[in-house]
């Protein structure tokens, strides 16, 4: 009986998790060659001297870490990374956060439903336009923007107030703000569509009761939308991070040298890039993506712990 | 805009993107992830395998007639015209059945460096641009072919003579590297370093390039009274274009040996007092730059004294042919050695910086090895010279290969110079292609510099300290040279 049951069952649960295993082999396969092996690899190389142009190197244990934390440089981009963790995310939220609230909330009562101001589809499409570009051409179009002489945008409509050029990236304490900037630039549309949708998702119950006891859009924003925004906010904090702990391609494309002037922009990946593909130290810039891996992993890991809550359901 | 059934939903979604979030980190982790491909699997020595042809006069180097040929141009300033109408058809011309693949690129680090890591390499690769291939690295992986055997072979045009009797003297020693230094580089334009005018302009204003710094400053405070800056570089891309000209008015004040020491890293050669009153004169002319030039590209400048709002710029006989397309009618580009910082100089005003460049190599371990080489002879006939002046507008290092050619304005000023400075010729620099990281650090601190951040004296203590450093790091080979 009990032979029999198994016997006449297994083809069945063959073929289920064969369905199930074949759609999820494929992209588990891509995964491990593309994204584990190479992380496990860079770990490998990070403990070589490999030049990068010949398949010939040694083992040279720390001694690439060791190298790293003595060098000016890599604690430069830390700090860079460290000021654009403080500032880009939440500066980019503070900014999508607000931008949403207007879209879909902020605007007042019609036929009994809370609306956002007029022309919200509008705005939220403008808003979005920045994404769809790719970064390197966000790049270009900022090199005209900040040029430095009077023939960039900015200093363009700054000189017809009379005031002088500003060197948006020529100096050095002004560079990194400038890049920055940037970023929030191209950060504040997405962020301003995926709050949209989370706010959408809250029930408009909850704002009419809330409305019903005058509560004003202050009191609407603070005490009702940011705590049921929670998690959305969360997901956006931990994607913004790690955006922080990138920013090569607008680095590469807008600073003055490549991270200049006087590395005032550098930041871990361009540095990683430099010592790659110009010194051809590949043993060294793993070492530094291995440092990037744990910066970024430790920031991700403490923010999904450190922004736990209880859920509130609805 | 509520009531819409997505709250399960939208929770896994978020939930599922917070844990791509987590992994997928940063996409310059992957960058530096790009294979070893399990470390073993040596590149097998080709150098003899296509040599299966006999050497004969013609054929000196005994390539096989059907081999495929493989070239990688540089495409930037010369474009790659040069070797598609006129070097690769005379190669084709002597080995018709040859494929002959082409690749013009500008990226040729990047491109090629993985190939070298798999064994799978071009014959031919003119390697230049601002990403090129580090040589040091690659001659001492054995990855380059020694080039004595080009050399020693007789010159396509007489072959009385050898290669190396046919090119102006010095290029053969510009392409030195390793230790024993070796010909690894074929430095195949002749490239003269000065500050570059509009003839036309100066002309009608009644202005003449500058013989010492004072002049200098007296003329750069004329330009600016007209409204004209005096003197500019490109800060954002091309700050090595400024310290060549510190380098060479360092060369003038103290000699060649100044230049060579700064190459064998030796002790004290950044802090030499001729480095220092080199640094210190150009950061006088520094401060007649705007600032926003150190935020603008090497093309922005020169487009600016093409539109006769730039007076001096320092750059190679490469910038008359890479600006042919926007200098206006009217424009006549002209060269000025560099002013002299003073009298008891050890060269005079008239030296000049005029040397080999722009580099090809053959990769060892390339398929058609003597295919290369043969490639190389090709380029040094005079026929292949003359179509590169031609379709360049710049010098080859093959001696009377201008014969015939009406020569542009700045390429005639670039002869004028050469024939004035005669035997007082400034050296070149090898450390720039030895130590890559010293040479990054030299823009950044030219920059620092010409815009006022550091002092001449600062200038010298960092390059000291960046030069000590690389001397002490073990990773990467040194290399010397004596002359």
């Amino acid at each position: 009986m009990r032979h029999g049951k198994l016997s006449s069952a297994s083809p069945m649960a063959l073929r289920r998790y064969g369905f199930i295993l074949s759609f999820l082999a494929a992209p588990l396969v891509l995964y491990v060659v593309f994204v584990i092996a190479p992380y496990v690899q860079a770990f490998q190389i990070a403990l070589t001297n490999w030049k990068g142009i010949s398949p010939d190197f040694d083992y040279v244990g720390f001694e690439n870490f060791g190298k790293m934390f003595a060098d000016d440089v890599f604690w430069q981009a830390v700090r860079h990374h460290g000021l654009l963790l403080l500032v880009m995310p939440l500066a980019t939220i503070a900014i999508a956060l607000f931008f949403s609230f207007l879209l879909n909330i902020g605007g007042g009562q019609a036929n009994g439903r809370r609306t956002g101001v007029r022309g919200a589809a509008f705005y939220k499409i403008v808003f979005f336009f920045p994404q769809v570009l790719a970064v390197a051409i966000v790049g270009v179009l900022f090199q005209a923007i900040l040029r430095p002489d009077k023939t960039g945008v900015v200093n363009n409509a700054l000189g017809a107030v009379g005031i002088d050029p500003v060197g948006w990236l020529i100096n050095p304490d002004l560079a990194l703000w400038t890049i920055m900037g940037v970023m929030v630039w191209q950060a504040v549309g997405f962020y301003v569509v995926l709050f949209s949708a989370g706010m959408s998702s809250i029930p408009s119950e909850v704002f009419e009761a809330a409305a019903l006891d005058g509560a004003g859009r202050f009191t609407l924003f603070f005490k009702i939308t940011l705590p049921l925004l929670w998690d959305t906010l969360q997901v956006g904090w931990v994607y913004l991070g790690i955006a922080a702990f990138d920013g090569f391609a607008l680095v590469q494309v807008l600073s003055v040298d490549r991270g200049g002037p006087d590395n005032a922009t550098t930041v871990l990946p361009l540095e990683i890039w430099r010592q790659a593909f110009t010194f051809s130290k590949y043993g060294y810039a793993s070492a530094m993506g291995v440092a990037l891996f744990f910066l970024t992993l430790t920031f991700a890991v403490l923010t999904l712990r450190v922004t736990r809550r209880e859920r509130i359901e609805f | 805009m509520t009531n819409t059934p997505r709250e399960i939903t939208r929770r896994q979604m978020m939930h599922r993107l917070g844990l791509t979030a987590l992994v997928a980190g940063p996409a310059a982790g992957l960058l530096s992830a790009c294979a070893t491909s399990g470390g073993g699997s040596t590149a097998e020595p080709t150098a003899s395998a296509a040599g299966g042809a006999a050497t004969s006069a013609s054929n000196p180097f005994g390539v096989k007639a059907d081999a495929p040929l493989e070239v990688v141009i540089f495409k930037g300033a010369y474009g790659d015209e040069y070797a598609t109408k006129s070097h690769e058809p005379l190669y084709a011309k002597e080995f018709p059945k040859a494929k002959i693949t082409h690749q013009g690129i500008q990226t040729i680090a990047q491109t090629l460096t993985p190939r070298f890591a798999g064994g799978d390499v071009p014959d031919v690769v003119n390697n230049s641009g601002t990403d090129n291939l580090d040589t040091g690295s690659l001659v001492a992986a054995g990855q380059l072919l020694d080039l004595t055997p080009l050399y020693e072979a007789p010159s396509i045009d007489d072959p009385s003579k050898k290669v190396k009797d046919t090119l102006v003297p010095g290029t053969i020693e510009s392409g030195l590297v390793g230790d024993p230094a070796k010909p690894y580089l074929l430095n195949y334009v002749y490239t003269a370093y000065g500050l570059w005018y509009d003839a036309k302009l100066f002309e009608k204003e009644g202005w003449t390039p500058p013989k010492t710094f004072d002049e200098f400053k007296t003329l750069a405070d004329k330009i600016k009274a007209k409204g004209i800056a005096p003197y500019a570089y490109a800060g954002k891309n091309a700050s090595y274009y400024q310290y060549w000209m510190i380098l060479i008015s360092a060369a003038k004040i103290g000699g060649n040996q100044v230049l060579i020491d700064i190459d064998n890293l030796a002790d004290g050669a950044w802090t030499n007092d001729a480095v220092k009153q080199a640094a210190a004169a150009w950061a006088e002319i520094g401060k007649y730059m705007d600032k926003s030039y150190e935020g603008l590209i090497h093309t922005e400048v020169q487009t600016q004294q093409n539109q006769g709002k730039v007076a001096l710029y320092p750059s190679g006989s490469w910038l008359e042919p890479e600006q042919a397309k926007d200098t206006p009618a009217g424009f006549e580009y002209a060269m000025a050695p560099t002013p002299s910082v003073s009298a008891s100089d050890a060269m005079p005003y008239e030296a000049i910086r005029a040397i080999a460049g722009e580099p090809y190599v053959l990769p060892a371990k390339g398929k058609n090895v003597n295919g290369g080489l043969e490639y190389m002879r090709v380029m040094l006939s005079k026929e292949a010279a003359k179509a590169f002046t031609e379709k360049t507008k710049s010098l080859t290092v093959v001696v009377g290969a201008t014969e015939g050619l009406t020569l542009s304005p700045g390429t005639e000023s670039v002869v004028a110079a050469q024939s004035a400075a005669g035997a007082n010729v400034v050296t070149w620099s090898s450390f720039e292609q030895w130590y890559k990281e010293l040479e990054t650090e030299l823009r950044k601190q030219t920059n620092a510099l010409m815009f006022g951040r550091i002092t001449a004296d600062q200038f010298c203590a960092n390059m000291q300290k960046a030069a000590d450093k690389t001397k002490a790091d073990s990773s990467v080979t040194k290399q010397k040279r004596t002359a």
